[in-house]
């Protein structure tokens, strides 16, 4: 578990009554911050306690299901992947910061509501208003929830007096060999990555917190993913994707905090201040050509991967985990992993990583064709995008054996906040 | 929604069941009325209904909120007859044009209070089914009409639908008057008028062949305002957040809307973008969402 990362905070909340949805939106809205706040934290209001405390109130086991959302850095970078991920783009249509500032108040209140599986509010009596929490949820663990808050390039436009925070180079991706972008899935304002072990504890997570930010910020897009689920697959194993290869082999080690460091977390010098222990997060909304794809050979298609199928082993290695040697020879004295192999092309001379955190996603059928619209939800994170997603894709993208077989339709990029602690909130470095 | 009818005194309804609509639809809603109806044949419409769960919740004194918008109920009933009968007549004359140009200002003054229409019996239905919510032998009312002038561009055949609607108009009128109109009823009626908004007006689906989509959301969205407006000292004392929050976006969803003004009336629906219709279906999420916590009002 990731958990350690999130440093335990000492907050014992002076409030236990949770705010309700209309306090939540009246946050996100017009006035009344300074008097419902007070000398407490907003965090404190929503008692959000520290995990025993929390699990103790619940009156519920902890079961390790519960990833606590504050601490150094956010929830849902290096926290092990969850099943499934509901993730969201928003656009900001409020003009005024200090609305912006709100919203990311009230989402921080109700996300720390959320990941300890709390419901958001009280019961109210009144019949006469709507409930404060949407309710698909109630009585489901927390199923191990992260939402991972992060602002789009074009949050740093003339509209809330950011464009001299943004971030040396953070702009939109530039177009890469064979891009085939549609704006359906592209960028964003704002980013929120719910993940958890239960669906339908994330859709309820973006459900409301789209629903508190009605006013201030609407969905642009959105998409699910899921991979084999921790149940199906109890060894834990690298998960496959729907070519059927395993996917995310090379990874980072998420427990080292020297290569964390040096892979993921923003530095505290040399970059943006404010993003000082956040993540760079690169999305890419990746179609793959099942139909094309199943009609390939076996050998075509681990030459395309430069892996085996089965095992997940380096073309001509015997075990997943063998040290990939990219000069080897096979019988006939050509590279055993061809030089345009995916896992070539992405392993490079290895001084370049990413730490990956994708997901599969099916769109259903494309009408158009009747053909299956399922794929890769792409998502990486790093501490420098010029230096670690852009080059990569570059090369990726004008070489890569498996260009013939997907097509790369959605595209954005989020600098991901530090951590916020108890009493603080998401992106308060930024606003 | 928690409302019920009361069987009107005297000769009001009656009088308006003439020869024309003598068949058992028109009688139906009245039948029903006797069952539903509170024992005492109450004409007072404008107090408060005593049996009622929201009246005995109920601890600010609206008396003079719900009077003000059965005013306004009425108002709107008076001048949809009035339009409607133009329209109609239009219809019957053979004058396509003219018709078409009647349609859809007549409609408007329905749709500011389509939540009490709905509320008595068939009503609704009668008046503003669309292709498919009803049985097609059943289907009559605008929309039936809405078909003929657009698509098959002709008065012909509508004559008869005209009359109908003119009597269903008017039966409208007479019934108003018994509604039991409560503070919850207009709380829920303007998150209503909304919703109404939200699943067809603002996808396009209301106005099938005319498109004059807009004409029915702006009026919607009028009648939700009028709600507010009346309610809105009211809701000022309890809450001023949320008075002020449903002020300003019920303000952001008229702007946008009068980019659309064109006329006396609004550019079709057809000419709208995507992206446009997207951000009008967004703005008016914005407003329905705090507009559904003023019930708060109602107290606990």
């Amino acid at each position: 578990m990731s958990n350690r990362e999130h440093e335990e905070t000492k907050d014992s909340s002076i409030l236990k009554k949770p705010l309700s949805r209309r306090d939540l939106l009246r946050l996100a809205g017009t006035g009344g911050l300074g008097l419902m706040i007070g000398g407490a934290g907003i965090g404190s209001l929503f008692a959000a306690k520290e995990r025993k405390t929390a699990a103790a109130v619940a009156g519920q086991p902890d079961t390790g299901d519960r990833i606590p959302f504050y601490g150094k850095h956010q929830a849902g970078i290096i926290t092990p992947s969850q099943n499934f991920i509901y993730f969201a783009a928003f656009d900001v249509t409020t003009t005024e910061a200090k609305e912006l500032k709100k919203l990311f108040q009230a989402w921080t209140a109700a996300a720390a509501a959320m990941t300890e599986g709390s419901m958001l509010g009280e019961e109210s009596a009144n019949h006469n208003l709507p409930p404060v929490d949407t309710g698909e949820s109630a009585g489901l663990s927390p199923s191990r929830l992260t939402l991972t808050f992060g602002a789009g390039p074009s949050l740093f436009d003339s509209r809330f007096g950011l464009a001299s925070k943004r971030p040396a180079n953070f702009s939109d991706l530039p177009a890469f060999n064979g891009d085939q972008l549609d704006a359906r899935w592209c960028g964003g304002d704002l980013a929120v990555q719910a993940c958890a072990d239960d669906l339908q504890v994330a859709f309820h997570a973006i459900r409301n917190l789209a629903r508190i930010a009605r006013g201030t910020a609407v969905l642009r897009w959105t998409q699910e993913g899921f991979q084999r689920t921790g149940s199906a697959d109890s060894a834990g194993g690298t998960p496959r994707n729907l070519l059927g290869f395993k996917d995310g082999t090379a990874n980072p080690d998420t427990a080292s905090s020297e290569q964390m460091n040096r892979v993921v977390w923003a530095p505290a010098e040399g970059g943006a201040a404010w993003m000082a222990g956040g993540s760079y997060m690169a999305v890419r909304r990746i179609r793959m050509r099942i139909e094309v794809w199943d009609r390939s050979s076996l050998k075509d298609q681990e030459e395309t991967f430069g892996r085996y199928r089965a095992s997940g082993a380096p073309l001509g290695g015997q075990h997943e985990f063998d040290k990939v040697d990219l000069t080897a020879k096979g019988p006939d004295g050509s590279p055993a992993i061809p030089a345009n192999s995916h896992m070539a092309l992405a392993r490079g001379d290895g001084s370049v990583q990413i730490l990956r955190r994708s997901y599969s996603y099916s769109g259903g059928m494309d009408a158009k064709t009747g053909q299956l619209d399922a794929g890769l939800l792409f998502i990486c994170f790093q501490r420098d995008l010029q230096k670690q997603f852009i080059p990569l894709q570059q090369k990726l993208a004008k070489s890569d054996r498996l260009n013939e077989y997907i097509q790369h339709v959605g595209s954005a990029v989020f600098a991901c906040f530090p951590g916020a602690s108890s009493g603080g909130y998401i992106g308060e470095t930024l606003l | 929604m928690k409302l019920h009818t009361i069987l009107p005194a005297g000769l009001i309804l009656s009088s308006l069941l003439f020869a024309g609509c003598s068949e058992k639809e028109s009688a139906d809603p009245a039948a029903g009325e006797a069952k539903t109806g509170t024992a005492a044949a109450n004409t007072d419409t404008s107090a408060q209904s005593a049996g009622t769960d929201a009246a005995a919740s109920q601890t600010a004194d609206f008396s003079a909120a719900v009077e003000s918008y059965r005013i306004f109920a009425v108002e709107q009933c008076d001048e949809f007859v009035k339009q409607t009968e133009k329209f109609t007549e239009a219809v019957k004359a053979g004058k396509l044009e003219e018709a078409k140009a009647l349609y859809a200002p007549a409609r408007s003054y329905y749709e500011r209070i389509e939540p009490i229409a709905e509320a008595l019996g068939n009503l609704d239905p009668d008046i503003d089914a669309r292709v498919n919510d009803v049985d097609a032998a059943e289907w009559r009312g605008f929309h039936r009409i809405e078909k003929g002038l657009w698509e098959d561009k002709s008065t012909k055949g509508q004559e008869a639908f005209a009359d109908r609607l003119l009597q269903d108009a008017q039966l409208l009128r007479a019934k108003v008057e018994t509604v039991d109109i409560d503070a919850s009823l207009m709380v829920t009626g303007a998150v209503e008028l909304l919703n109404e908004v939200s699943s067809s007006k603002v996808t396009g689906e209301e106005e099938l062949y005319s498109h004059t989509d807009l004409y029915d959301f702006a009026a919607n969205v009028e009648g939700a305002a009028k709600i507010y407006e009346i309610l809105k000292h009211d809701l000022a004392k309890k809450d001023p957040d949320l008075e002020k929050q449903i002020g300003e976006r019920f303000d952001a969803l008229k702007k946008e809307l009068d980019a659309y003004k064109k006329g006396d009336g609004y550019v079709s629906y057809t000419e709208l973008k995507e992206d446009e219709v997207r951000k009008l279906s967004q703005n008016l999420d914005a407003l329905a969402e705090p507009l559904s916590n003023m019930g708060t009002l109602l107290g606990v």
